[in-house]
Order: structure tokens, then sequence, then C-alpha cells
């Protein structure tokens, strides 16, 4: 295949320039007044060392960090399947008029008849992801979807401590779910009882209804879950939790593939967290930022994060007196920015975000059924289902015949030009890809990456060291991961660098 | 219903899909989902149809105008104030291959996004005297919720006091954080003379069971806390943390935290690179020295250097993996998984582009700014600095004699001129008082043209 990513040797930014150069200009209009306000300083609060900052000038910056661009692999260079990461195109449309100054100039604290256009758009996104989740309120607070789950968390811890229930400490987490759900829950103060998965791909019902009891204070589920398998019995689950007073949880990293088709809040689901960087297009910016968004119930509303927007008749307005908020998760008003980006997303497509749903599930099962039937890859659960906005297969029996693992094979898919899927993850599957190719996927790259699957196998029973020695288009290959975290040469940051150059 | 950002849902290429599937509509991929959840409606979204770009613009232009800005610069402080983004950020921010990444879980293809993630890390933790940052938080008050959750584990303690000085909204968010962890706030008090933390009332407050004590330099009003090595000395006495916020803009003139001994750094990158954003988003940095229990109990992505398996080159990848979620699951020492990437990547181009000495002449450009309104302040009648005797970095905060502060902020925005925020909100003690901030982008007739403003609007002399 031809692709080769490049391979610059890019020097450190601390090592770039052998000597200062004049850096960004900053006018010394104010020198004068500086320096009086300095002298009163105590010496022992001014800067007694210069920070350790290279002085460049701008020409060696920027070509540094497009270098370094050009090291990086996102969706406008090719498909990004990671499963549950739902890493969909994002249209140029968004980015563009989310950097207007009108948005970006905007401070949190200015008068609110001077940001009655952002806070419309704050407002019928409340309004709209309402409607898509099937609640009855959202706040647009949490950054992120862990926080948002930590959100959700909270409110079910208060929801019981205010009923006077606080014997109610157990969270119930599936085995399958995303690691965020018990670290969330285990934040929130609550103990994580596990929750098995049954053959058929689904939460086990019966070893769900042995670990119920009094103590249950919440279910975190995602559904379509990690093997993107909808869970059939969910309003058997959700009747179950609520005999006993315990809340459902909703979480939203998987909510693309059934947008405009089923709710979670038809489901049973009381709380529900939402990605705007998954689901609704906001790019994810090499790690962040996220957008989070968290919908409640109308008996949950009182609970939500303030401020939440609200329209008084007259104006769009701030809320903070819901009586029994769990306070803020973060200051200000959450992520705003892929707020915006989510609102132009949801305004281009208005009823076609059920196309987005169709679409996505279409790709899934169309890539499945050409790579699940490949030599030594087989579906662990569920065998004979459909799959929703994702699905995962096992490489166990192709690593037991050709020593070749799902890691190398994800580095063989580096090789050629795509980015590789989420591996070892869910943890109940052995040696697993979690593949999910969004509904922006050409059916030209579905078939490329199809492609790329069955030649990689194929290699592995052929010559199996040429894919455990992949990847070599990259700009590195494989790096030494035992020095990157041993204790005596672990390197956090430049000042421990000598630890590995002294070899 | 087809549109161009779902390429396969042209007529002929969906149903080519369906065909090698089996079968003849979509909906029967959906029929493991009980006919009754179904949603028998279109979904109550966007204008009712699909708008094409020229529509979707045309209908944000028209949202967006019902917003405003200031004719000059924006005074309003509170945390976060306007500042210039170099265009040579923007440029950067605005590369594709960054902004669409995801996280670099796969570090081969990935060496671009992670050695700017490490540089950030080594930029920041030169910044603020400490030798390790992580790859970032949310934004500063989350970082402050995670500084303080990680002194309650590494402590075993419950107890984190916070100075009466730190900005209110990230002291609301330390409390939510806590709440699950039984963490117990305890406000230490402000003195009202100099505007910094009262010490003898944190020292009142001092036990065996105190986890953390937390400050801010320069405060929620500007000040500069001149006693920030006295409390953490009186920190370290019982075996608390100090935890230390600070603006990075401050810190290249003013003692990097770091080196006055704080054990846990905080701090939000809004300002070096990074726009207002109606509050967000920002990036949160997140500090500490070289110990390994609070290594141990650190939250967040890190990233490190190490070599080619040839030990010929370095090489960066996401380490120390195992604090984290999605391999510790419920023991992990924080739930974060997606951060504020592209800001700590903006945070690490502008400091590029200042180096040292940008930082410590953008430092002065500030200091000085905020010393002549200060000077300018105290000319004007019907008004009085809140803290006067207070040295001030960027915000400044006031008292109205006689006007009310709701009604003097609405005159100011009526002339495009903006303060706040109010104080009332923050300290009923402050319902006459308004925070205000200037940085770089203001010039002398920007200050000048607020002072005169000021006067016309609060009436009186000269």
């Amino acid at each position: 295949m031809a692709f080769r990513q490049a391979k610059w040797s890019e020097p450190m930014i601390f090592e770039l320039s052998k000597s200062d150069k004049q850096p960004f200009m900053v006018d010394s209009e104010f020198r004068e007044q500086a320096r009086e306000a300095l002298a009163k300083i105590p010496e022992h609060l001014l800067r007694s060392t210069e920070p350790e900052i290279p002085n460049l000038s701008e020409v060696e910056v920027v070509r540094h960090y497009t270098k370094l661009s050009q090291m990086a692999y996102g969706v406008d260079l090719g498909p990004v399947p990671l499963g549950s990461c739902t890493m969909k195109y994002s249209p140029k449309i968004s980015e563009e008029l989310a950097s207007d100054p009108r948005v970006v100039d905007l401070h949190p604290y200015q008068d609110l008849d001077s940001v009655q256009g952002i806070l419309e758009m704050m407002y019928l996104m409340q309004r709209w992801l309402s409607d898509i989740t099937g609640m009855d309120e959202c706040s647009l607070q949490p950054p992120a979807g862990a926080s948002g789950e930590f959100v959700g968390a909270l409110i079910i811890k208060k929801y019981h401590v205010d009923k006077g229930n606080t014997s109610k400490d157990e969270m119930l987490v599936p085995e399958a779910a995303h690691g965020s759900n018990p670290a969330s829950s285990a934040m929130a103060g609550f103990k994580v009882i596990k929750i098995p998965t049954a053959p058929d791909g689904e939460t086990d019902v019966e070893a769900l209804k042995s670990v119920l009891s009094d103590n249950t204070a919440g279910l975190m589920l995602t559904n379509p879950n990690t093997l993107g398998i909808f869970e059939s019995k969910i309003v058997e689950i959700s009747d179950l939790l609520h005999g006993r007073d315990a809340l459902m949880y909703y979480d939203g990293a998987n909510l693309n593939g059934i947008l405009g088709i089923v709710r979670p809040g038809d489901m049973g689901f009381d709380i529900v967290h939402l990605n705007l960087h998954k689901t609704f297009s906001a790019p994810h910016g090499g790690g962040g930022p996220g957008g989070g968004a968290v919908c409640v119930k109308g008996r949950l509303k009182d609970y939500l994060p303030v401020p939440i927007v609200d329209f008084n008749g007259r104006k769009y307005v701030f809320k903070y007196d819901l009586s029994k908020s769990i306070g803020r998760i973060t200051w200000f008003y959450g992520n705003v920015v892929p707020v915006v980006k989510s609102f132009i997303y949801i305004s281009a497509l208005g009823p076609a975000l059920k196309e987005v749903a169709e679409v996505s599930v279409l790709n899934t099962n169309y890539l499945m059924q050409k790579v699940a039937r490949l030599k030594g890859v087989s579906l662990v659960y569920g065998e004979g289902r459909w799959r929703k906005h994702e699905f995962v297969v096992s490489f166990e029996k192709l690593l037991k015949e050709t020593g070749v693992s799902a890691e190398d094979v994800a580095k063989a898919l580096l090789d050629r030009g795509f980015h590789a899927p989420t591996i070892y993850f869910p943890l109940i599957v052995k040696e697993d890809h979690m593949i999910e190719v969004t509904e922006t996927e050409t059916k030209e790259n579905i078939d490329a990456l199809a492609r790329a699957y069955e030649e990689i196998v194929e290699l592995a029973y052929s010559r199996p060291e040429l894919v455990k020695s992949t990847p070599v288009n990259t700009s590195v290959r494989r790096l030494d991961m035992l020095t990157a975290n041993h204790p005596k040469t672990v390197t956090p940051t430049y000042k421990y660098i000598e630890r590995l150059r002294t070899r | 219903m087809v549109h161009s950002w779902i390429p396969n849902s042209s007529p002929k290429v969906r149903d080519e899909l369906l065909r090698e599937l089996g079968i003849k509509e979509v909906s029967e991929l959906f029929n493991d989902v009980p006919p009754q959840l179904l949603l028998s409606r279109d979904l109550n979204v966007g204008f009712g149809r699909v708008l094409s770009e020229y529509e979707v613009r045309r209908l944000f232009t028209s949202l967006i105008s019902k917003n405003r800005l200031g004719d000059v610069p924006s005074f309003i402080g509170g945390g976060v104030c306007q500042h210039y983004v170099p265009a040579a950020v923007k440029a950067i921010v605005s590369r594709s291959e960054f902004y669409t990444s995801y996280t670099p879980y796969q570090a081969e293809i990935a060496q671009g996004l992670l050695q700017a993630f490490f540089e950030y890390q080594s930029l920041m933790a030169n910044l603020y005297g400490v030798k390790i940052v992580n790859a970032s938080m949310y934004n500063g008050s989350t970082a402050s919720a995670e500084a303080a959750l990680m002194a309650v584990r590494v402590k075993r303690r419950r107890k984190i006091l916070v100075s009466g000085s730190v900005h209110p909204e990230i002291v609301d968010v330390i409390r939510t954080w806590g709440f699950g962890a039984g963490l117990e706030l305890v406000r230490v008090g402000l003195d009202w003379e100099s505007g910094q933390t009262d010490l003898s009332d944190l020292r009142s407050k001092l036990s065996e069971e105190v986890a953390a004590v937390f400050i801010q330099t320069p405060n929620f009003f500007g000040v500069i806390e001149s006693g920030v090595r006295e409390v953490i000395d009186e920190a370290h006495r019982v075996n608390a943390l100090s935890i230390v916020y600070s603006h990075p803009l401050a810190l290249g003139l003013l003692e990097a935290p770091g080196n006055l001994g704080a054990d846990v750094v905080v701090g939000d990158v809004q300002g070096l690179g990074v726009g207002l954003n109606f509050g967000g988003p920002s990036a949160g940095v997140l500090g500490i020295n070289d110990d390994k229990e609070l290594l141990r109990q650190f939250p967040g992505r890190l990233i490190g250097a190490t070599r080619t398996p040839d030990g010929k080159d370095l090489g960066f990848a996401m380490i120390l993996q195992t604090r984290e979620q999605h391999i510790k699951r419920e023991k992990a020492t924080s739930n974060i998984t997606t951060n504020a990437a592209l800001e700590a990547l903006a945070a690490a181009v502008y400091v590029s582009l200042l180096g040292a000495q940008g930082l410590r002449e953008l430092g002065e450009a500030i200091l000085g700014r905020t010393n002549y309104l200060l000077k300018r302040l105290k000319e004007v009648d019907s008004l009085d600095l809140l803290f006067p005797g207070g040295l001030h970095f960027r915000e400044v905060g006031v008292r109205f004699r006689s006007a009310d502060v709701e009604s003097v902020v609405n005159s100011l925005a009526g002339k495009g001129l903006w303060i706040g925020p109010p104080l009332g909100k923050f300290y009923r003690e402050l319902s006459d008082c308004s925070l205000m901030c200037v940085t770089e982008l203001h010039t002398k007739d920007d200050i000048e043209l607020l002072i005169n403003s000021l006067r016309n609007v609060l009436g009186g002399g000269a």
C-alpha cells in the first residue's frame, strides 16, 4: 500500500535553536508603569530564575509544529475506526462558523442581553438533546463524556441521600462497560458491582437479579453495548432496577447507531450523558476538548448541575435555582464551542439524523460480515445477531495458530494507511478489535479496510514475522515501552531527558 | 434521506450494501429492538428539514448577530480575561491533522501529537517550577478539584482548607467533585484589609486532619498573595499538601509556585493562545514535584519520552497508564478520558512563540497597565479601590460609593465598555463592588475612555 507517513527527525522545542532569537513582539508602552509596580513587589515574590523556555522566532515555531502535524493522523486523512469513539468526519462549516469572534471572544460574565444569540443556541440544544434522548431536561455543563458520567453518578448519589437511603451505595456496571463508568461511580463514592455478559452478547439478567438488592443505587449501561449489540431485554432490566428504587443511567457513547430510531428515555433510563464530540461531530482535537451534556427525566430535573439555560418569556437567562442541584461540575457553562459546532451539525441534518444511525449500522454490518469470516477471526458473543454502531472480533485463534496478536494486526493496519481500531477492549473478549466506521466512511474505504484485514491475516499465516515487525511506514516503529514506564527511566518531561541519553 | 456527510446514503450504494447483507430494508438491522420501543415519528430537532450549507450559514449568522462585543477590548475579569490570540497559534491549531485526531493511543502514527503534548508538559513544568505536569485537565476549575481529590487520597485525610480569596466558582467545583469522596471543604477567611488569605484564620483551622491547603495567587481579586510562602510552610507544618493556583501569564514575572515550595500547582491556559470561548473550552494545568506517592495518585494522561528499541532515536508515548480508567477502572486515579488536548497544544505553541523573554515582557505589559489603571481609578470620585493596599496583577476590584453596580455595568455597556463581574453574587459583603481586568490588548486610550465613562456614569466631580 502506498502509505508513508512523514518522518521528520524534529528536535524538541528546547533544542531547536542554538542562540536566542527575537520572539513574539510585545509593546513597551507601559514599561515605566511596570517598573514602578515591580519596585513595590517584594524580592521573594519575583521570579528568581527565568523559566527554561527558548526564545525563538515565529518561523522556527511555525515550522516546528507544522512538521509535528505531519506526524499525526486524523479523520481528515482517512478512516479512524476506533470502536466506541465515533470518529466521524467533522464538517468544515462548523469549524468556520464556531470561530466567529461573537463566539470565541464572548466573556462568560458578559451581560445576558449581549449573549442572547449563543444562549438561544444552547437553549435549543437542550431541547433537541432532550428529544433525541427521550428525556425532559438537559444541562450542557459537563466538559466531556466522563464528566457527564460523573454528574450522573452524583445525581444518583444525591437522589438517594436526599431520600435518606444512605445504604444505597452499590452501582451495578457490566464487565463490558467503558472504563470510565466504574471510575465515575467510584469517584461519586459507590462500590462497583460487576455484571457479566451472557453468551448472546447481552447483559446477563439472571446474574443481575442475583446481585440486585436494597443497596443497589443504580445501573450504568450503554445500549447498544460495547459489543455493538442491542440490549433487547432493556425494559425488563429497567423494571427490575426501578422496583428497587434504583436509577437507570445511560452511557451515551454508543448513541450513534440508534439516533431517531429508539430513545434511552423510552427504554426506561432516567439519566443520559451525551458526547457531543462523538455523536454530534465536534472534532476530537487530538484527545480533547470534548463536549458533554446530561439529560434527565422530569423527576430528576432539580438535580442537574447549574446553571442551565432557560427562557423567561422575554429573553434567555441562566437558571441557578434548582432546589436539589448537585452544584457546579465546572466553572462557567461547560465547553460551549463544541456545543455550537454540534448545534450547526444538527441544524444542517435535522430529521436526517436518523439516516446517520441507519447508515452507520449498515456500514458496521457490511464490514463485519467481511472481516468476521476471515481465517483466524471470530465473533465471540451474539452469533447471528446484527450489530449496531460497532462490532468486536477476536484474533485469539490467529494468535494461537500464527503467533500474530491483535496488537500486531492493529500495527499492520497503520502500515496500510488506516488508523487502528480500539484494541483489547471490551475486556470480556480476548485479543480483540472493536471497530466503528461510522456513517461518514465511503463504501470504497470500508472495502479497502476489509481488504487490508484480509491481507494481514493471510500474511500472518504465511509470513507472520512480517506482521509482527510492523509498522514500518509510520514516523517511528514500535517503541520501547519498558523504558517508557520503568521507574528508573520514566521521562514525563524534558527535565528528565538525560535519563534516556546516558546509555 | 440523502446527505453529503453520509456518503453511503445515496440510494445506489445503500441498496448495494443491503444486497450484500441479504436484506431488503435497513429496519431489518433493528429486528432485535422491541417494536414498542421504536420511535414512530421524526425527531423534533433542527429546523424540520435538511438544510444546505448556505442556509445553515444564514441561520447561524442571524442568531450570532444577537451577540454583542464591546467597542474596545473587554475589561471583564473573574478568572478569565480577553487576551490576544496570535495568528500563528490559530494557524497551527487549525491544522486538521491535529484537530481531527483522536487521543494518541497508537503511538507510531501519532508521534507529532505526542511530541507536542510532551513539550506542553515540559514547558508548563518549567513555567510553574515543578518536575511533572500532565497532558491537561478540562480547565482550571476541574484541575483544582482533581488536585484536592488527589490530596485526599495521598494524605488519607478528608479536610481541604480553601482560602477565601480563591475564585468562588473553583470553590463550588471542588465542593461538587468532593461530594462522593466525603471531602470536607473548609473556607479560610479573607483579610478584608489586604484582600489576601487571613493567615491567623488559616493557623486556627490547620490540624492533622487537613489533607491540603488551597490558595490562589494572584487571587480572585487580582491581588498577589504576599504570604504565599507562609501558607505553604503552614501546610507543611501539619504534614498537609500545599496546592497553589496561578495564572500562567503572571509567571513570567512572579516566582513560580513550585519554586516557592508548592507540592501541587494548578492553573488554566485561557489567555495562552486560547480565547474566552464564553468560558470554555480551555485547558487545566496540573503539576507536581518529583514525589512517588503523588505520581502514583496523579490523575490524567501523561506523555513520556522513550527510545526506539534499537536505542538510537527518541520517541513518545502515553505512559503510566495503569493509573487510568481504561485499565484500572474503579481503582483509577480519575475518570478523565477526553481532556483538553487542543487547548494544551495552543498553549504550547503560544509559550514557544513568546519564549521566556516574551512572557516576561507580556507580564510587564499587563502589570504596567494594571498599575496605570489603579492610579487612574484612585483619581475617580465616588468609587474606591476594593483593596488599595494590595499588589495587583491583571484584575482590580472597585467599590461604588453610591451607585448601584448593575446600573453602572449596564450604563457602561451602553457605551460599548464592558466591566465586571459584579461581586455581589459571590460575596454578600461586596454587593456594591465589581472586578475589572486589563490585558495587553488595552491601550492608554481605552483606559482613559473607561475612566471618563466611569466619571460620566457615576456623576460627581472630575
